[in-house]
């Protein structure tokens, strides 16, 4: 049962990823564990890349789709399917009211541009001036918009008229879980009745490779399954986007939805990345869950790949019992949308009654044809952060 | 005692710290002087280069030393500067111990020209330089200072780990609305009881030749640039775009029953936020002014009172030709023949524009003004503009009876939201 008086459920999922667009070819992909990947474009690094979408679908005007970069628009089209699933799209009276909470990274760079200036940078004795006059020459006017974090949310505005409160945070793992549980958290205590929450990720981009590669995280070479990643550790990033549409039940049935399923429980934590860090967040988390969280229930794990969170993390799954599903293996890990991808995932498993087939040569996933009524979804961040989600079926 | 729920049942949420940092200077006691003094913190650039710019002139923050220099490391050391001065006088929790969580709010992080250059140097490619290089450079090399400084997070989990918060610390960005959004999560997170103290901090030290390039090519600077402390020109009929700014405003927020039973001192009190965000343009606001409008009674509306209490001010004002004319439509609509006697007055006169921090430090900025009972004035208002007949406190500050006061934040992507806060009460 959800932990407060204030149902909230989950109406709406739209979801895009490597898979292809949907719950029907997510259902389909994760069953067939034949992951899609790109081990050579972005050398030496592992990528998933977008399956091919048709932009119009969800993003009528290309006047709007030329106003954004690829992120923004894996993320303004995601936003439409949700809308689409929930049955609130062109709803004026209810996208009026509807809350919106974006985790976001951003910055997506014109490479061309880049290219060219660091180039003449290494060349030239007048830096400043070089710099300078390449940028005023170069930069397109509206590529400042196309990078800042907050247009994604401001696209969803203009494409779908989602304008009841506009929100966008930022941080990695940590800033999905946070928008999943201030959005569910809003709800709860009668701050919001219903709520679009998600993000994107284009993970085809050199310069946000680079980042996390000046960490060493994302994964290079050589393509396996997350919890086989023992040598060569690393997250092969994602290119995804999911959002969900998180309605309070009496405001669903008002105008007559169904729920795909109900978001119970949303817990974060911050632990210190020392040894048995982890497994001491997720003990808490897991412990704060309802007594009766692990019955018909499988785990849907946020388990990136990276060391040494994955590793901590399939430790401590192993210790609960339940079969474990770790989504990362086929979509990839998309940092900020994650969360909210894997609460639709679990939403769609717990909706089916079943769990997904397991993608994992290491023998921890296992199969299971026991009935699924419940799924708890884990994030662990790769440097910091950690949740932990209660998606119930509603029967 | 006054009562420590308010009319809808909800905790009553005090401030009981303040810290600020601007292009006048650090804390609060010399911002508030400088501001009511009616002077400008607008220089020419000199930290780098501006040949070749048309706009040659900001609030940078040079009197902060960082090093090794870069955007996120002025913002967070900014911040964390506003953070100490409001913890401090909030004397709260103890050294390396906040009592509740952290709500930031940042600039997005980018990496900068210096580390794509270090990056083309290490890749050893002589000729043309592409991001392949860059990237196969990164995966051969030893980076990890750089992914600390650039990953989004970063400056996040550095002040959750100076200020000892509790919990995920939460960055955000909502644009040039962005430090009233890090105040209003405070608030909701109080509100719903999940915490009894918040810090939210909202800093931004990117004054950049990219940025100052961005904010150019989309024509929204001043290129006024001699003299500088003149450029900034909101409300006034020759103005030509806001001035970008550095600067960073934190506030201590804790429910009225907790700030009380531990004998914190109350500052003021956040009485309500509206928001709606529009869905007209990018960055245009909606012509009939409706996404601004029903902010601002919604914020009005959540603080139980009514556009008749509210007895000041504090404009967005960016000293651009739409905002400052949309800003006054939006107020003489909520408040009707009672606008033309509400003082509104806008500090990016001043202080320029802080762009994320400016919603934090303009709030901090009002409380001064109900504390103090005195309106800083909006300087450079020598030409009036005959469309926007409103008192905009011209140049001179004056004293005033103050109880309730309206601070507005609007940005980029439609980000609209409001605060109101009050004195209080006795």
């Amino acid at each position: 049962m959800a932990d407060t008086a204030r149902e909230t459920w989950i109406t709406g999922i739209g979801i895009m990823s490597c898979l292809g667009e949907g719950p029907d070819a997510h259902w389909r992909g994760l069953n067939e564990c034949n992951p899609n990947y790109d081990a050579t474009t972005f050398t030496p690094y592992v990528v998933h890349p977008m399956a091919p979408i048709n932009l119009d679908a969800q993003i009528p005007k290309k006047g709007d789709q030329r106003q954004m970069e690829p992120w923004q628009r894996y993320g303004t089209y995601a936003a439409g399917l949700a809308l689409d699933s929930a049955g609130v799209k062109g709803n004026k009276e209810v996208l009026d009211h509807m809350d919106m909470i974006v985790a976001a990274g951003g910055g997506e760079r014109d490479s061309v541009v880049d290219d060219a200036i660091v180039t003449g940078l290494l060349k030239t004795d007048d830096k400043g001036r070089f710099l300078n006059e390449r940028l005023l020459s170069d930069l397109r006017p509206t590529l400042f918009l196309a990078q800042l974090s907050n247009l994604l949310a401001g696209s969803i505005s203009i494409v779908h008229g989602v304008i009841g409160s506009s929100r966008t945070f930022m941080g990695e793992e940590a800033s999905g879980v946070e928008a999943v549980r201030i959005a569910y958290a809003r709800i709860a205590a009668g701050q919001s009745d219903i709520a679009l929450v998600g993000g994107s990720m284009n993970a085809e981009r050199r310069d946000l490779l680079m980042v996390y590669g000046f960490g060493g995280y994302p994964l290079k070479d050589d393509f396996r399954p997350v919890w086989e990643r023992t040598s060569e550790s690393g997250f092969a990033l994602g290119s995804l986007a999911a959002f969900l549409v998180l309605e309070e039940r009496g405001h669903a049935e008002r105008r007559g939805a169904k729920p795909l399923a109900r978001l119970a429980t949303v817990k974060s934590e911050w632990a210190k990345r020392e040894p048995g860090g982890i497994d001491a967040a997720l003990g808490r988390l897991w412990d704060a869950l309802p007594a009766d969280a692990a019955t018909n229930a499988a785990v849907i794990s946020g388990a990136s790949g990276a060391a040494p969170a994955t590793a901590e993390e399939g430790e401590f799954l192993a210790g609960r019992g339940l079969p474990v599903r770790a989504t990362g293996s086929q979509i990839g890990h998309a940092l900020e949308p994650q969360f909210a991808m894997n609460i639709a995932l679990a939403a769609l498993a717990v909706g089916r009654g079943k769990l997904f087939a397991p993608c994992d040569g290491s023998g921890f996933e296992t199969p299971s044809d026991e009935a699924l009524d419940r799924a708890i979804v884990t994030a662990v961040g790769h440097f910091r952060g950690e949740g932990l989600a209660l998606v119930e079926a509603v029967r | 005692m006054a009562p420590v729920r308010d009319k809808a049942g909800r905790p009553v949420v005090v401030v009981t710290g303040m810290g600020i940092v601007t292009s006048l200077g650090t804390g609060i006691e010399e911002n508030w002087t400088k501001l009511v003094g009616g002077q400008s913190g607008i220089s020419s650039v000199k930290r780098f280069s501006t040949e070749a710019m048309r706009t040659r002139i900001a609030g940078s923050i040079d009197f902060v030393p960082v090093a090794p220099f870069s955007a996120p490391a002025l913002t967070e050391r900014l911040g964390e500067i506003a953070g100490e001065e409001a913890v401090a006088q909030a004397r709260i929790g103890s050294p390396g111990r906040f009592p509740g969580p952290l709500f930031l709010a940042v600039p997005p992080i980018e990496v900068e020209w210096d580390q794509r250059t270090e990056l083309a140097a290490a890749s050893g490619a002589n000729d043309e330089v592409h991001y392949e290089d860059l990237l196969r450079a990164t995966a051969a090399g030893q980076f990890f200072n750089h992914y600390d400084r650039f990953v989004f997070g970063s400056i996040g989990t550095h002040l959750a780990e100076k200020f000892g918060t509790q919990g995920m610390p939460i960055s955000l960005t909502t644009a040039c609305a962005s430090g009233a959004t890090a105040i209003q999560l405070g608030v909701e997170a109080i509100r719903r009881g999940e915490t009894d103290a918040a810090l939210c901090i909202a800093a931004d030290g990117t004054v950049n030749p990219e940025n100052l390039i961005r904010f150019s090519l989309l024509s929204a600077l001043s290129t006024a640039n001699d003299p500088p402390e003149a450029a900034a020109k909101p409300f006034a009929k020759n103005r030509d775009g806001f001035v970008m700014a550095e600067g960073a405003g934190a506030v201590v927020l804790e429910s009225y029953e907790a700030a009380r039973a531990r004998g914190a001192p109350i500052l003021g009190v956040v009485e309500g936020f509206g928001e709606l965000a529009d869905s007209f343009h990018r960055t245009r606001t909606s012509p009939d002014g409706r996404p601004i409008i029903v902010c601002m009674r919604n914020a009005i509306a959540d603080a139980g009172l009514t556009p008749d209490d509210i007895d000041y001010i504090n404009a967005h004002g960016t000293g651009t030709p739409e905002n400052d004319k949309m800003e006054c439509l939006g107020v003489t609509t909520v408040f009707g023949d009672r606008a033309k006697e509400v003082p509104i007055t806008s500090n990016k006169s001043m202080v320029g524009h802080t762009i994320t921090a400016a919603g934090a430090v303009e709030a901090i900025f009002t409380l001064l003004a109900l504390i103090n009972q005195r309106l800083p004035p909006t300087i450079n208002y020598e030409v009036p503009d005959p469309a926007i007949p409103l008192d905009v406190v011209p140049n001179v500050a004056r004293d005033a009876k103050l109880r309730h006061a309206l601070s507005n934040s609007f940005g980029f992507g439609g980000q609209n939201v409001s605060v109101v806060v009050g004195l209080e009460p006795t």
